[in-house]
């Protein structure tokens, strides 16, 4: 019993229709939403460098007038506020604090949890979790109690170091638990052969453990450097002096203090803003997709 | 080079009791290989040979010094992974240069020692390449440099060949027993291949269950198993095994019967056969039985079968023949085709057929 010529051709027209309708799906679902947020970009691009721009998105002009920030302090309507690059030094300072600690910290602690035996491993494990549950809101009043206390409120720079080890501290839970998922992959037997060779357990982990969870560390890192630079409920919460002021808060202070927004400088301040982010993510996501296999299997 | 004493070690991990009272001595240079199915406590007792766990019971002696509590780092000993363990992130040059490294032996030792193994498992080729760059076989040489290089006292290998294909496994079988002989360094080796236990070992520990079974010379264990478990884990194609009884109906003739057999042992002293009767299980290698003719034996002293199906070996025929309720394989040359269905008459070779006690499992004769 053979097939008919004209059933094979419905088959396959019923075949290019399907694949048609899972291109048309993955448009419908990945493209689509995307495009407002490529717009967004554009938009920014496009209006930090021109006077004016129509329909928002087409610039008119080339200027580099939006970018005067960078070489003289920003002025809106009377109030003058300070030099953009201290402002960055602070975030910047903020966000690899946060980075190191953080990644300090977790790549210990998942070491930990992950190979050694101890009495309450699950139970601390899940206590973990439980405290990334917390959202800093609701911890706004006791840290700043702690704060106080510790005498690291109201102290310019040092406020700064505070909230870089309260930020930590609400990060390094997850990150323990994303760089305990990576040590957990590395086998037994590698860690052994290293004892074996002569390695004490501090230099097995220096020294062949952890350059294997490189692409680990380099999540954790992107991650929590990201919401350093990034924090703003704790730096506007905290930080009385401008002076000492993270990029996020004075955006916002730009954005909520005048009636007439210089919305192409906004662009460009919020373009500069990106930057380090981007780079810092080009960088370690290098490291991210260079996950060692091999050596292992026969 | 040492010798190393098992002091009456266990190992429990919460309830699995995965060693249990163990007493071994392994020689200065000996070859010793562990042996057992997976599960029996050989690897166990291998990583506390290591240092890598600690026995719950009992010590380890390195020349009657006890080590039980020594790091692994101090105890000199070179080891090979099943996985093979390579470092991923280093070269083979620097695989096998970690242990030296470790040592802090000054660089030019390092270097000279590094290529002197290299050269000696033909890998100083693949120095610069990454383990992932490797094949299997070549993992395995840079495992066993890496183990090497150190000059350790106790070399432990933990299955080495499990990985590789079945022409390169024969291949480094040779190499490696080659290569401990010239260096005379005392080695443990694990495996559950007992042809591998078999060719490469001085003396071999059968294990199961956590416990030794026998500890002899390779000859020995084939021809004298101490037990049931013993005898049905050496030798391919395997002993057959039958259960049955042991008749003593005067005090110069004993029987064996099982159901649909009835066989005359004529070397077994009647006392074997305790009270007149007893619980026993007949062992009898394949190659020791064989097949006669009607008028050539004692008809008491042989077994009537018809051939169940013929296994041509090349060399050899394994002819599975199904005497009363049992299927016996048995070896014999390759001359003529037997067909499947032929009655024939098999009679084993007395001198080495095996009695154990049903109960006890253990050896009779």
């Amino acid at each position: 019993m053979g097939r008919t010529g004209e059933d094979i051709r419905k088959r396959i027209a019923r075949a290019r229709l399907e694949r048609m309708m899972v291109i048309a799906v993955v448009i419908l679902v990945a493209v689509v939403p995307a495009i407002p947020i490529w717009l967004m970009y554009g938009w920014i691009i496009s209006q930090s460098f021109s006077g004016k721009v129509i329909l928002g998105i087409l610039p008119t002009d080339l200027t580099l007038d939006n970018w005067r920030f960078l070489w003289s302090p920003i002025k809106m309507g009377e109030k003058e506020y300070p030099n953009i690059w201290p402002i960055t030094i602070n975030t910047l300072a903020l966000a690899l604090t946060v980075s190191g600690l953080v990644v300090f910290v977790s790549s210990l602690s998942g070491y930990a949890l992950s190979r050694m035996e101890f009495k309450g491993r699950t139970a601390l494990m899940q206590f973990i979790i439980a405290l990334h549950a917390f959202p800093s809101v609701i911890l706004l009043i006791a840290l700043f109690v702690i704060l106080n206390k510790l005498g690291l409120y109201g102290k310019g720079f040092v406020t700064l170091v505070g909230i870089a080890l309260i930020k930590a501290g609400l990060e390094i839970p997850m990150a323990t638990w994303i760089i305990k998922g990576f040590f957990d992959n590395i086998p037994w037997d590698l860690e052994w052969a290293a004892l074996v060779d002569g390695a004490s357990r501090w230099k097995v982990w220096r020294t062949v453990i952890l350059p294997l969870v490189l692409p680990g560390i380099a999540a954790v890192s992107i991650f929590s450097f990201l919401s350093g630079w990034s924090e703003f409920l704790l730096v506007f919460t905290y930080v009385a002096q401008e002076e000492y002021y993270t990029l996020p808060v004075m955006i916002y202070y730009m954005i909520g203090e005048f009636i007439h927004i210089d919305w192409g400088m906004l662009a460009a301040l919020g373009l500069f803003y990106a930057i380090p982010t981007l780079i810092f993510f080009s960088v370690s996501q290098k490291v991210l997709l260079r996950i060692y296999v091999g050596g292992v299997k026969g | 080079m040492v010798r190393v004493t098992l002091d009456n070690i266990s190992k429990f991990f919460g309830k699995v009791r995965a060693v249990v009272d163990l007493n071994l001595e392994i020689d200065d240079g000996e070859f010793v290989a562990f042996l057992g199915p997976s599960g029996c406590g050989k690897t166990t007792t291998l990583l506390m040979v290591a240092g890598i766990y600690r026995p719950s019971r009992g010590r380890i002696l390195f020349d009657n010094e006890d080590v039980t509590d020594l790091p692994p780092k101090d105890r000199n000993i070179g080891m090979v992974f099943q996985s093979y363990a390579l470092y991923p992130h280093m070269s083979v040059y620097d695989n096998i240069a970690f242990p030296l490294k470790l040592k802090k032996e000054p660089q030019r030792e390092i270097d000279k020692k590094v290529r002197e193994i290299a050269r000696l498992l033909r890998i100083d080729e693949l120095l610069d390449r990454k383990p992932a760059q490797l094949s299997g076989g070549q993992k395995q040489r840079v495992a066993l440099g890496r183990a090497l290089v150190k000059e350790p006292d106790v070399l432990l290998l933990d299955e080495p060949l499990s990985n590789l294909d079945a022409q390169l496994r024969i291949l480094m079988r040779a190499e490696i027993k080659r290569l401990q002989k010239e260096l005379r360094i005392t080695t443990i080796y694990v495996t559950h291949d007992q042809v591998e236990a078999m060719t490469m070992a001085d003396r071999i520990a059968v294990m199961n269950k956590g416990r030794l079974q026998q500890y002899a010379d390779p000859q020995t264990l084939y021809n004298k198993p101490a037990n049931i478990f013993v005898a049905s884990f050496i030798g391919s194609p395997p002993m057959n095994l039958i259960e049955g009884e042991l008749e003593a109906p005067d005090d110069n003739s004993v029987f064996f019967v099982s159901s649909g057999i009835k066989l005359k042992l004529p070397n077994v002293p009647p006392n074997v056969a305790k009270d007149g009767q007893r619980e026993v299980v007949l062992g009898v290698r394949p190659e020791d039985l064989q097949m006669v003719g009607p008028g050539d034996a004692d008809k008491e002293e042989t077994l009537e079968g018809s051939i169940y199906v013929v296994e041509p070996l090349g060399k050899e025929f394994l002819i599975n023949v199904q005497v009363g309720d049992h299927v016996l394989k048995m070896l014999v040359p390759a001359d003529g085709m037997p067909e499947a269905g032929q009655r024939i008459r098999i009679r084993p070779n007395f001198s080495k057929i095996h009695l154990f006690d049903k109960k006890s499992q253990k050896a009779l004769l």
